[in-house]
């Protein structure tokens, strides 16, 4: 293994990582920067697989704008996912 | 807990099937079939350097004109679903004084950065796509460091109907001198810039198609940036 397919598992890795994050936060401002995560590192993988401009586009779309959207988003709804989880009742959770 | 454990497993069989079906692609082999055609024939038929661009505008424009039909009718839709009779922007802080001033000086960098991406979407990576999200960042810029900025409505309005016409005008005029909608008439009847493949002007209609396509991509997430700052004020 040399050390190009090293840093690509390392990206990889880092992907999926910030991708479950993403959904796992409860916190809506910290899910919107792990979905920013995959889309930077999402947009390294593109750049490591030579394909630029899909990279450049990656990044400024995925990484900066819809990044922006999704924090105009949420600070005119709400921050915090409601903790339904924690309420007794399986009618509740379903 | 298992509802999570069922929608896991169920993923993990849908993986499984993907996996299964990508098993049998020949990736990395040599195995192109109209790539090979767009590698050797770019240069002569569209007189582009990068063969990104020349797919994407010339081979295969109409897909384009439908992305940015896309972007269109997700600007009007982000317009229609928040629109109020009065919108004005509601922030307090302004920005800090290190975030106003980095705002003053960096705005016309990134917004000649993004010029620059997509005037040479013929020579270098990128094309209209990409420089129209980074004059968009630009104006995100200045709509975060100061309480006050608004974009100018009539003039964006105006320029973002301006430019879709003239893409659809430039494809139509292709289609009543050589046959086909989008045809490069710039390239293949006039051969503008024949003789110099590789430098500004050349690559046929690619560079006018990209600055219209560059200019209605920044206008309209400005736009967008626009209708999601801006809240509902009562009278």
């Amino acid at each position: 293994m040399n050390c190009i397919t090293c840093i690509e598992y390392i990206i990889v890795g880092i992907m999926i990582i910030s991708a479950i994050l993403a959904v796992e936060w409860r916190d809506l401002l910290a899910a919107a920067v792990g979905m920013a995560a995959v889309s930077l590192f999402a947009s390294l993988l593109f750049f490591m697989l030579q394909a630029p401009d899909v990279a450049m586009t990656e990044a400024a779309i995925g990484a900066a704008l819809s990044a922006a959207i999704f924090i105009f988003a949420i600070k005119r709804t709400q921050r915090f996912e409601t903790e339904e989880e924690e309420k007794p009742g399986w009618w509740v959770r379903w | 807990m298992l509802k999570r454990a069922l929608a896991i497993i169920t993923l993990l069989i849908i993986g499984y099937w993907l996996a299964q079906g990508l098993a049998g692609v020949p990736f990395g082999e040599d195995r192109m079939l109209v790539g090979q055609y767009y590698l050797d024939h770019v240069k002569e038929q569209t007189g582009a350097v990068n063969a990104v661009t020349a797919v994407v505008v010339n081979y295969r424009g109409f897909d384009t004109l439908g992305e940015v039909t896309v972007l269109f009718i997700a600007s009007t839709g982000v317009g229609a679903l928040l629109w109020r009779r009065k919108k004005e922007r509601t922030a307090k802080t302004e920005g800090s004084i290190v975030l106003t001033t980095g705002t003053r000086l960096l705005v016309p960098f990134v917004m000649l950065f993004g010029a620059y991406i997509f005037i040479h979407g013929h020579l270098t990576p990128g094309g209209g796509f990409p420089g129209g999200a980074t004059i968009a960042t630009a104006f995100l810029l200045l709509y975060m460091a100061f309480i006050v900025y608004e974009i100018p409505h009539k003039a964006f309005e105006k320029v973002e109907g301006a430019v879709g016409m003239t893409y659809v005008i430039v494809g139509l005029i292709g289609l009543a001198i050589g046959g086909y909608f989008l045809y490069d008439w710039i390239w293949q009847d006039w051969q503008w810039g024949a003789e110099n493949i590789g430098r500004l002007f050349s690559g046929g209609f690619i560079p006018v198609i990209y600055t219209i396509i560059g200019l209605k991509v920044g206008t309209e997430l400005s736009g967008i940036i626009d209708n999601m700052v801006k809240e509902e004020v009562s009278e």
